[in-house]
């Protein structure tokens, strides 16, 4: 044993039961101070000539700058996967695909503390969750289809299915790596090549994929990355030479998309918004519970599309419901991204912000009750506390539209009928969420509600195999599992007839 | 907030008093450190430990009533827990009758629980639920309420004689039921997870739990201990690595 100091140890000094900061260091992450445009296996000067910045939300600097990439530039990325489709991927034997794909995903999981902290800065989610969810998730999604690359005639018996050939992908910023594997992966595994474009706030971790993408000698222009706004969005969406289109992200775009593509052959999926309803019974097991409407609601500052953003809680509990989530909001740490310790990182943009903003300031002008956690938010960057508003009616906007932000409406219901009503009251039907002891009652209100997912007892659990999508104005198609492959397929059966 | 426990066959007085020495000063190498909250022993040796630990502070808690396995007449669980007061205990670590629990009589559990507290007089009780033999999370929830409504001042896990002892998702049932229980009567009600926790990781989980669950108010060895003997010569470790950035070989902290 070394020598003693002599020294008294510090023990009761300041706050001892204070957290420490557990920062997750960023030394090792290495950007480059502009990107180009990811075309045919290359980093490329954009046409456009033009750039704009990508900033870290949690401190408003600017991360990198970031190519914009105009209708040429679009043109020349879906020329490439044309090419690439026709001499590379489409001929190359299944399992040889499925090679690319494990070793994407190998490289993902073995630079997953990069990109976790990469998807924490450009975007302000919590360390944790990138790191826990987001890069994990995201290296399944490529293993998974991986496997199925060589399978899939056995996934459609007595059909033989044909990839696509060139798919137009546009994702959002609140999953911004996870997004790209969900739509990246079955793609490839079905032997389609891939023009993707990035969210404009959170363009760093598609970039770094790209390049990963080339490091381990993926064919040229099998998967080109194009960065930019809407417009980039749009001369995707608008070029002829596009089978297949995936979106994931608001209503509106959708909409647009859907109304661009009427009357042309290309194929598409759609993503969309939600508005969840979280329905707890009396017989729940109540702390499991408010752990379950603060994970549905607060999960990623709220910006998740299948949220649990309307909870429905029997009236019978609701006030020890509502005690013990105020309570536990309480402890929930807002602050710095990057720091081990965040339960609720930064806005993802200063226009977001603004948004959820009017939101809040829509339901105090409604009249309505309000909780918010007390923390003191950090003075530069985008921040908004948790906020509950409860006695929410079904008529106001609070309860109608989607925030898209960490804004909890909640209301309450006597019987099963009302909750199931209330619930489905909706233009959406991404997701809900069943909380109750008794099995039976989980299969008799899941089977009412009119959602894409049902999650009983838990929320927001993601799996590879597991099919998402939307009912409603929440989408079209579905991503991941089986479901997920035939988005990307022509399926014949046997009399030659298309399937899908 | 570490209870120092010794609950053999082969106790003697000598292993109590060398217990005690430890408790009184942990390390010699490090001046100012605060010394154990309490040190544990059977009835028997409860004098013994008494005179070891005049004037410290330091707490004596007594095992009673038919430790570990709670198998004896009422009567005699009572005077033992008198006598055990009688000899200088502070705090009494009673067991549940489990197999009376597990039949669903819990007017007699109850009761068992009302009597011993009354036998304590002054005396602090702490309820052995001894999670490890009730089953599911619900009899833990369910136990920890009717030790609590019968008067325990803290709720305890394990004896430590039977396996699995404290677990993070038993501790966080207990904990939740104490916060449920302070909420309903304003009475707030100690925890002690025991058995299983030597390591000061596994230990910092644990307060880090019990801060989320109920807050700072229990981060005192008022309201929390940890029942675990071995734990605190891993803390030693801990600091004295904090110290001097190496671990030391365990040969150098005193093992009694």
């Amino acid at each position: 044993m070394a020598k003693p100091t002599g020294e008294p140890l510090p023990f009761g000094a300041g706050d001892a039961l204070a957290y420490a900061p557990a920062p997750e260091s960023t030394e090792h992450v290495q950007l480059d101070e502009r990107y180009g445009l990811f075309i045919d296996g290359a980093f490329k000067t954009p046409r456009s000539r033009r750039f704009f910045d990508t900033v870290n939300p949690a401190t408003e600097q600017t991360l990198a700058r970031v190519a914009r990439a105009n209708a040429a530039d679009v043109n020349d990325a879906v020329n490439a996967a044309r090419r690439a489709y026709e001499r590379h991927w489409s001929p190359l034997k299944p399992a040889e695909r499925g090679k690319y794909l494990y070793r994407i995903a190998r490289v993902l999981q073995e630079r997953a503390r990069e990109f976790a902290v990469i998807e924490s800065m450009d975007g302000g989610k919590p360390i944790r969750e990138s790191r826990d969810v987001d890069v994990p998730l995201a290296a399944a999604h490529f293993f998974y289809y991986a496997g199925w690359a060589d399978k899939l005639p056995y996934a459609f018996p007595g059909a033989s299915p044909q990839p696509l050939g060139v798919a137009g992908q546009i994702i959002p910023w609140n999953f911004p790596l996870l997004m790209a594997a969900w739509k990246i992966a079955p793609a490839l595994a079905c032997g389609n090549t891939v023009v993707l474009k990035p969210a404009e706030t959170t363009p760093l971790t598609a970039l770094k994929l790209a390049e990963l993408c080339r490091d381990i000698d993926l064919p040229p222009g099998v998967v080109n990355i194009v960065t930019g706004a809407g417009a980039t969005g749009q001369a995707l969406v608008a070029h002829s030479d596009v089978d297949k289109l995936a979106f994931t992200g608001s209503t509106a775009v959708g909409r647009d998309i859907q109304s661009a593509l009427a009357g042309r052959r290309t194929r598409y999926t759609l993503e969309l918004g939600g508005k969840a309803a979280n329905i707890i019974f009396e017989d729940a097991a109540i702390d499991q519970a408010v752990e379950g409407i603060v994970n549905a609601i607060f999960f990623n500052q709220g910006h998740v599309c299948c949220a649990g953003s309307r909870l429905l809680v029997q009236e019978s509990i609701a006030k020890d419901v509502l005690r013990k989530l105020k309570r536990r909001m309480q402890s929930l740490i807002v602050g710095d991204p990057l720091d081990k310790n965040t339960d609720i990182g930064a806005i993802n943009s200063k226009a977001q912000l603004e948004r959820i903003k009017a939101y809040l300031e829509l339901g105090r002008a409604d009249d309505l009750a309000s909780f918010q956690t007390e923390t003191s938010l950090p003075a530069t960057g985008y921040w908004c506390a948790p906020t509950v508003f409860t006695g929410v009616a079904q008529s106001h906007r609070l309860a109608r539209e989607e925030i898209f932000g960490p804004v909890l409406a909640v209301q309450t219901f006597r019987t099963p009928d009302e909750a199931v009503s209330l619930a489905n009251n909706t233009p959406y039907g991404l997701s809900s969420g069943v909380w109750t002891d008794k099995g039976a009652k989980v299969f008799q209100i899941s089977a009412q509600l009119r959602s894409g997912v049902v999650w009983a007892n838990t929320f927001n659990k993601f799996d590879p195999t597991s099919p998402f999508g939307g009912y409603k104005e929440s989408g079209v198609g579905r991503e991941g599992g089986l479901h997920g492959l035939s988005a990307y397929l022509d399926v014949q059966d046997a009399a030659g007839r298309g399937r899908a | 907030m570490i209870d120092l426990t010794t609950l053999e066959g082969a106790d003697s007085s000598d292993k109590v008093r060398r217990l005690c020495a430890k408790a009184r000063r942990l390390h010699a190498e490090m001046p100012g450190l605060p010394h154990v909250a309490a040190v544990c022993v059977y009835p028997q040796l409860v004098g013994v430990a008494r005179d070891a630990l005049a004037d410290t502070g330091i707490h004596i808690a007594s095992v009673a009533t038919g430790f570990p396995s709670g198998q004896i007449e009422r009567a005699h669980k009572l005077a033992e827990t008198r006598r055990a007061v009688k000899a200088g205990a502070d705090e009494i670590d009673m067991v549940i009758s489990r197999g009376r629990f597990l039949a669903g009589d819990l007017r007699y559990v109850h009761d068992e629980i009302v009597a011993v507290k009354d036998a304590c007089g002054d005396a602090h009780l702490k309820v052995i639920l001894e999670t490890g033999e009730l089953g599911s999370l619900d009899q833990v929830r369910r136990a920890s309420m009717l030790a609590m409504h019968a008067g325990a001042d803290f709720i305890k896990t394990s004896t430590g004689k039977i396996q699995p002892a404290a677990t993070l998702p038993v501790t966080l049932v207990m904990l939740e039921a104490i916060r449920d229980f302070e909420e309903k009567t304003g009475r707030q009600v100690g925890m002690k997870p025991a058995g299983g926790i030597s390591k000061s990781k596994l230990a910092l989980q644990y307060l880090v739990m019990v801060k989320e669950t109920l807050g700072n108010r229990w981060l005192t060895p008022e309201w929390f201990r940890f029942g675990a003997s071995s734990l605190a010569n891993d803390v030693l470790m801990q600091l004295a690595k904090q110290e001097t950035g190496a671990y030391q070989s365990a040969d150098y902290f005193s093992r009694d």
